[in-house]
This record gives C-alpha cells, sequence and structure tokens, in this order.
C-alpha cells in the first residue's frame, strides 16, 4: 500500500474543510496539507445551503443579542464559552470571505445586506440571494486553488483513522478511480466530513451526506455528542424534500394550513402578525424546531391538506409579488416551478418538514479538538456545542468557517514537538483498513444492500421523528442493532475495482447505520423533551437531569455506552424560549 | 401519481472486463414526475447494482450528474422523463475521458480552472478589521451572472471547440476568470490575460453559443467570451496603435 506522507490530512472538502486548509496555508506556507474527499470540492454539500449566514454587522445589534439567541434558539444545552467564541468570530470570517470575493448582497451604499431569520431578534444574516452555501463553497474552493501547500486528493473514500500511541495519526483512503487504498501518515486529522441526513428517508441531504466523517472518529475512540437532536426542517417539497429557504419567510412568505389559518399562532408563536411585515422571532420566523412541531399538530388535528404527495401545509409566497421573488427567491421559485410545477408567484406551495441537519456529531471543544489527540473536527459533523438542541437557520454556514479556521489553528498547535510517528505501527494499523476491504470483497454476502438502507432508513422515519415514545424507540434501538448484525453479511455485487459505487455505497451504509445507532440510543435514554428531541411521554425539559451532552461510545458490535458531559452555562441560566414577539 | 414505462438504454464500459463500451437496455415504471437521475437510481437500487454515475444534491447546485441524455448535455436531476419519448439514450459526458460507465475524468478542466486564477487579486490590500470593500449592487450585478457556474462542464460537452482542440480552456473557466476580472474589488486582469487572450484562450472561441444553450445555471459564457474578446482588443489597440499607449 502506497505511503502518503504529510502534516495535516484533511477530511472532506466542503466549507469547513476548504477553510481549515487555507487556514493551514496562510499561517504557515511550510505545512503539507492533504485535502482529502470522496468527491470534488465543488459537489459538497455545503452548496446547497441557500438562505445565509449569521454574523453581527449592522449598528442596531449587538454581541449579546446574538448570543441570546443562540442560546435560547439552542433550549440551554448551547455551550455558552463556544457560543462566545464563535459570535465574535463570526464577522470576521464573513468580511474574510468578502474580501476574497463572494458575491453578498449590497445595500446601495456598497455595504453588505442583511436579512431577517428564524429566531434571530435582529436582521443579520449576510446573503448571496439564496445561493449562499454555493457561493461561501467556490469562494472558498477557488480561493483555495492559490496555494500551492494543499495537495488535494479528489475522489478519495476515506476508511479508517490510524491510531498509535494514544493519538490519532493519519487515515486510510481508497481512491475510487483505480480502487487502490492509500495511507496517510499524518501529526494531525481534521474530520469535515458532513452530516448524515442520509439516514432518513426524507432529508434535503444530498445523497453523499452518510455521516462516514462521525463514524470514522465514533468507531476510532472519539465520542459522538448529542446525537439525538435532529433537525427537520420546516419548509421542504413534498416530493423530493428539496429545501425552499427559511428566507422564504424571512422576506415575509406566510404558512398556513387547510382553512387559511396561520396556525402557528396556535403553538406559542402568535399573536398573527400582519401579512407580507415578517416581525422577527415570532410566527414565520419562529425556530425550526417549533414550526416543525406546530406541523406534527395540525397533522394530527386534521388541518393539513391533502395532496399526491402527502400530507402537507401551504407556503403562500404571492404577496410578495414577482420582482421580490425574482431578486431574493430565485432559486425557489426555480425548484418549486420545476420539481413540483407550481409557480410561487401565482400559487401557494405545499411543504411538508424535512430532515436538513444533525446537531450532534463528534465531541469537540471550543478549540475543535475532540477527545482523541491529534484529531480535530469542524462542521456538521462535529458537535462543538454551538448549536444545542436546535440550530438556528443561518449559523451553520458560519460555523463552518469559525470552527474549520479554528481546528487548523488547533492542529498547528499540536504538531509541534510531536514524537516521532512509530510508522511499522501504522502501517500495521492500515493493513487491518485492506483485511477489511478484502473480506468484503472475498465474502459471499447474503443481505441485500438496498434492502437494508431501506429498513434503516424507514425505521429511522417510524421512530425517531419530530415527536418520539419510548416504546417506538426501543423499537428503533432493537432494529438498527439487529441491522447492524445483518450488515456484516452485506451483499457486495459489483466486485470491480473501477469506481465502483456498490462497495462505496455499501461503506456508506455502514456509517449510516453506526451513526443511526447513536441517534437512537441517544434519544432513548433521553428522557425529556428539548429543543428537537420531543418525546410525548416525557413532554416537559428536565434541567435536574438533562441539562447535559449525550456522549455515545462505540463498543463494537454491541450496544453503545452511553453517558454525559454537564453543559457549559456561563451567563445565560437556562430560560424560557419566548416567541411570541413580545406579547408573552 | 401517474406511473409511466420508462426504458433507458445505458452506455456501459467497464475498463477491468469491457474492451469496449456498449449499450445496456433498461425497462422499470415510475412515477411520471421523475427525473432520469430517479430513474437510474431505481436501477442502481432494484435492478442493477453495477450501474456507476456520480449524483448528489438533486437539486441542480452540486453539478455532479452531467450526462449526455438523447445526445445532449443535461444535469439528469434536472431532466424530467415528461419531456422524453421512447426510448432514452444516456452516455456519458462528451469530451470527457471515461473511467467507468457514465462516470468521467475531469481533470483536465480542473487544470484548467486553475490556470486562469478565479480568485480575487487585490487591487488594494485592506485588513479585515478595516471592514468590507464596498461595492454597489451596480457593480455586483455587473458580475453575479458569471459567478452562478457550477462547474458541470455541460458547456464543455457542447462546445465543438473544445471537441476540436482539447488545449482551448474553455467557456466556464474563462468566463471565471472574466467574472473576477469584473469584480470591482480585483485587480488582476492583467495576470490572467497571460492565459485568457491567446489562442487557447478567448481566440478560439468561434462564438457558436452552446455553451450557453446548455448552461443550467443560465451564466451566459458565450456573453463572457465576446466581452472578453473585446476588452483584449482593446488592449491590443492602445499597445500597438495608440502612441505612447504601451507604458
Amino acid at each position: 500500500m502506497e505511503t502518503i506522507t504529510t502534516d495535516v490530512a484533511i477530511i472532506g472538502a466542503g466549507g469547513a474543510g476548504l477553510r481549515a486548509a487555507i487556514a493551514l496555508a496562510e499561517t504557515d506556507p511550510k505545512l503539507r496539507i492533504a485535502l482529502i474527499s470522496k468527491v470534488y470540492p465543488m459537489r459538497s454539500h455545503t452548496c446547497a445551503a441557500e438562505g445565509g449566514a449569521a454574523g453581527v454587522i449592522k449598528p442596531d445589534d449587538s454581541f449579546d443579542m446574538h448570543f441570546d439567541d443562540t442560546v435560547g434558539g439552542g433550549d440551554w444545552l448551547s455551550d455558552q464559552d463556544c457560543v462566545e467564541y464563535f459570535i465574535h468570530e463570526a464577522p470576521k470570517e464573513l468580511l474574510q470571505l468578502e474580501h476574497w470575493g463572494c458575491p453578498w448582497n449590497r445595500e446601495a451604499d456598497g455595504s453588505v445586506a442583511v436579512r431577517p431569520f428564524g429566531g434571530m431578534k435582529k436582521q443579520r444574516t449576510w446573503f448571496a440571494a439564496d445561493k449562499s452555501g454555493f457561493h461561501i463553497l467556490h469562494t472558498l474552493f477557488q480561493t483555495s486553488l492559490q496555494f500551492p501547500s494543499i495537495t488535494r486528493y479528489d475522489e478519495y473514500y476515506a476508511l479508517d483513522l490510524l491510531v498509535d500511541d494514544g493519538r490519532c495519526q493519519g487515515m486510510t483512503a481508497m481512491e475510487m478511480r483505480s480502487g487502490e487504498l492509500r495511507q496517510f501518515h499524518a501529526k494531525a486529522v481534521i474530520i469535515a466530513g458532513g452530516g448524515a441526513g442520509r439516514m432518513f428517508p426524507f432529508s434535503t441531504n444530498g445523497a453523499i451526506k452518510t455521516g462516514d466523517g462521525m463514524a470514522m472518529a465514533y468507531r476510532a475512540g472519539a465520542p459522538l455528542k448529542d446525537m439525538e437532536f435532529v433537525q427537520y426542517h420546516p419548509t421542504g417539497l413534498p416530493n423530493t424534500g428539496s429545501l425552499l429557504t427559511e428566507a422564504c419567510r424571512g422576506e415575509g412568505g406566510i404558512l398556513v394550513n387547510k382553512h387559511g389559518r396561520r396556525y402557528l399562532a396556535d403553538y406559542g408563536m402568535g399573536p398573527e402578525t400582519p401579512v407580507g411585515q415578517p416581525q422577527l422571532k415570532t410566527m414565520e420566523l419562529g425556530p425550526r424546531d417549533r414550526v416543525s412541531q406546530a406541523y406534527w399538530h395540525e397533522l394530527q388535528k386534521g388541518n393539513t391538506v391533502t395532496t399526491q404527495w402527502g400530507e402537507c401545509v401551504l407556503l403562500d409566497m404571492r404577496h410578495l409579488g414577482e420582482k421580490k421573488i425574482n431578486e431574493r427567491l430565485p432559486l425557489v421559485r426555480e425548484l418549486a416551478q420545476s420539481y413540483l410545477g407550481v409557480d410561487i408567484v401565482k400559487d401557494a406551495v405545499p411543504i411538508r418538514p424535512v430532515v436538513h441537519y444533525m446537531m450532534g456529531g463528534i465531541s469537540t471543544n471550543t478549540a475543535a479538538a475532540t477527545p482523541l489527540p491529534g484529531l480535530f473536527a469542524a462542521g456538521e459533523c462535529a458537535c462543538v456545542s454551538l448549536n444545542g438542541a436546535n440550530r438556528l437557520g443561518s449559523n451553520s454556514l458560519v460555523e463552518l468557517l469559525v470552527f474549520g479556521r479554528r481546528a487548523a489553528l488547533s492542529a498547528i498547535e499540536h504538531i509541534r514537538n510531536l514524537p516521532t510517528a512509530n510508522t511499522s505501527a501504522l502501517n500495521a494499523r492500515a493493513a487491518e483498513t485492506q483485511q477489511r476491504i478484502n473480506e468484503l470483497f472475498s465474502s459471499n454476502g447474503t443481505e441485500s444492500m438496498s434492502g437494508l438502507r431501506k429498513e434503516m432508513m424507514d425505521t429511522m422515519e417510524k421512530n425517531v421523528g419530530i415527536y418520539r415514545t419510548e416504546e417506538g424507540l426501543q423499537e428503533g434501538v432493537s432494529k438498527i442493532h439487529e441491522l447492524r448484525q445483518r450488515y456484516q453479511r452485506v451483499k457486495l455485487t459489483d466486485k470491480s475495482s473501477v469506481f465502483n459505487t456498490d462497495l462505496f455505497q455499501a461503506l456508506e451504509l455502514g456509517s449510516m447505520l453506526d451513526c443511526a445507532e447513536a441517534v437512537t440510543v441517544g434519544a432513548l435514554a433521553r428522557k425529556e423533551s428539548r429543543g428537537a428531541h420531543q418525546r410525548l411521554d416525557y413532554v416537559e425539559r428536565d434541567d435536574k437531569k438533562f441539562l447535559c451532552h449525550t456522549m455515545v461510545h462505540h463498543q463494537g458490535l454491541d450496544v453503545p455506552r452511553v453517558d454525559y458531559l454537564d453543559v457549559v452555562i456561563t451567563k445565560s441560566p437556562p430560560g424560557v424560549r419566548d416567541y411570541s414577539g413580545d406579547h408573552k | 401519481m401517474k406511473e409511466i414505462l420508462v426504458q433507458l438504454e445505458v452506455l456501459r464500459y467497464n475498463p477491468d472486463t469491457d474492451t469496449e463500451a456498449h449499450f445496456q437496455r433498461y425497462e422499470l415504471t415510475c412515477p411520471e414526475e421523475w427525473v432520469v437521475l430517479d430513474a437510474l437510481n431505481k436501477v442502481k437500487a432494484d435492478i442493477d447494482p453495477t450501474l456507476n454515475y456520480r449524483w448528489s444534491c438533486h437539486m441542480a447546485v452540486c453539478g455532479s450528474c452531467g450526462m449526455m441524455i438523447n445526445g445532449e448535455p443535461k444535469l439528469s436531476c434536472h431532466a424530467f422523463l415528461r419531456d422524453y419519448e421512447g426510448v432514452i439514450r444516456v452516455e456519458p459526458l462528451a469530451h470527457f475521458p471515461v473511467e467507468r460507465d457514465l462516470v468521467t475524468a475531469p481533470d483536465d478542466f480542473m487544470e484548467k480552472l486553475k490556470r486562469v486564477k478565479p480568485y480575487i487579486i487585490p487591487k488594494e490590500q485592506k485588513p479585515i478589521s478595516e471592514g468590507e470593500y464596498k461595492q454597489t449592487p451596480a457593480q455586483l450585478m455587473k458580475f453575479r451572472q458569471y459567478s452562478m457556474c457550477i462547474n458541470c462542464m455541460l458547456c464543455y460537452a457542447a462546445c465543438p471547440e473544445y471537441g476540436l482542440t482539447p488545449s482551448f480552456i474553455g467557456p466556464a473557466a474563462l468566463t471565471l476568470a472574466h467574472r473576477y476580472n469584473i469584480d470591482s474589488r480585483d485587480g488582476g486582469r492583467k495576470e490572467r490575460q497571460e492565459v485568457v487572450a491567446t489562442h487557447e484562450g478567448v481566440w478560439e472561441c468561434t462564438f457558436v453559443g452552446a455553451c450557453s444553450e446548455v448552461c443550467p445555471a443560465h451564466v451566459d459564457p458565450a456573453s463572457a467570451l465576446q466581452q472578453m474578446k473585446i476588452t483584449s482588443s482593446i488592449d491590443w489597440i492602445v499597445e500597438h496603435l495608440i502612441p505612447g499607449g504601451k507604458s
């Protein structure tokens, strides 16, 4: 097996991975940087983010307000030292992107424009029409091309971390074009591999969002944190699950049920605000968890609209007018028109909540360090505890930047004065990966991969959705555990070496099953309702028992071990989340 | 939801076992509202796990799933079954080497993209602490359309010049060079001209316009290239015809 020796290996070349790579290259041009991704960088799912990125920039805004919105929005499960660091770094990172050419929308005087977003008390979301993530990703990718010290390994599928002497010292990956394995010996590894939303059948996530980075870290001994917190975005297209950005509501779109009632007023987010005059942090600009939960209640009450794609509510943007829609929401118009046949200028569009984002992930601290020395993580794959129990829209694009950069700085710190690597020990670890792949190729598996995948997705949707119960979660835990056992006998149909997507889908399924088990086990153990984790049998938030992070530890094929870590509270004691628009 | 019968004829090639590519026929029923990618996914899951292609976002923004559909370069996630009749022929993107089945090697495009320096070369350096570079909405609108390129490479598959002269830098990369050239924050046009204003660059383009016709992001590379030819010509006039212009 060929060995590539480098200083820092980065897994994932989306927003967080690219930001980390650039920070490494800028800080120390002598560092060798390996940027490894299973897709070409511009295919990374950062490109699908639409609405924008939050950072305090306008004179009427303040760091304290961004802090309060984030901590309250996260139902007090955010680590407040992390939030504090984040809000101060956010505007600097967004300005840095501006200097790199990101086409942010502008005010008439040439300054950066901001738009309203859910759960935010002030307008602080920077945006590039409704393709903000796309522009962030391409700006970062194109900027990265000027640094000769960044060596890209595009379409290399990362397999295992190399851990020796108690620290992470590299990784193995398969070159997808040839099917050949490579080992990367690195002084530090940064995982920026994205989320795992594809474990659910109805998701905004691209096909590549299979939790490979999370699962790699988890298998290597780094715990996954707060995995039970899965965000449903309130407004997905009912057939494809494509996201219609929260900016639809930020710009003034309203949600109505089949009676034409703006039902959010009935779920603690009222009273109604005038149509077309969105008011911050109330009604349609409530947080995603509450807005998605309101849909569920409307469904129970029979207030939803029956469509050929199932039960929906309506997102009405007609009153915005064609000019504003074309200027601010062109992608939304295009998506609804082409995939659903609805012109949002003329008709309300049916939508329903759709799995969108994992608040949980690889446990990291504010320095983006995991408990495993030498291993860092950033972006959706990490749980740095910024988002707590519910992420506010437009915080995550900034999270990529802030903690991508921070992971790079921490990695540089870590690699100073390291003892020399024991190369033969690393080679032995890498041989274990080779063995695993060889077994997959030589075994005569009997379990259908697409069959297992479907069972996993159905289980997650049925048992680990917007509202959860003890009984459903028990079923979810045992079913996912069973699927993990059956996965050991997964059938590989294609035994070719070149670009074998049958193989990659099998490996991705393994990653998703590991992540799914952490989600279900965490959800079963958390006997309270907080943010995106809602239990019908434990309806209240329980700060006595559960003001803590769920830490799930991999135990091979056994059920994982769960323990807890205290939430860091610095200045905001748990309080009441108020989305009544100051009406109480 | 109305189901329809779909017949796909897909070009298959596995370098491990095949000496040449061949077509394979798949028949399946699908909801009428599906796209070609959905049909391929159904084939992969239910009929033939050995079929290979790239895809991710399913919303025409990641640029992964470009392929030739009935001879036209398309994103398969944005090619609606309702727009086709009879057998739908699916082939790898033209003008790129095939790795396997519908998977092509984009190395040449990636290399060319890098060569045009698609990043801000600042007109004036200033630290982050001094805030943003001011840019009016009008200045933004000047280049925004050209910043929408998703790098899907459909324009390379459509471009007859690129087919004939592989050294041509091509529509997407040249358009991105133009995008930075006309950004009010940028001062790098001269540096890029070494690559752009050559016979591998804009002068190779014969203004067929196929690039703009197939672009799923409405970028209009053809107009970017014509604008670049005009500014390059003005450069030449200033250099050669205006007395003292070379200084």
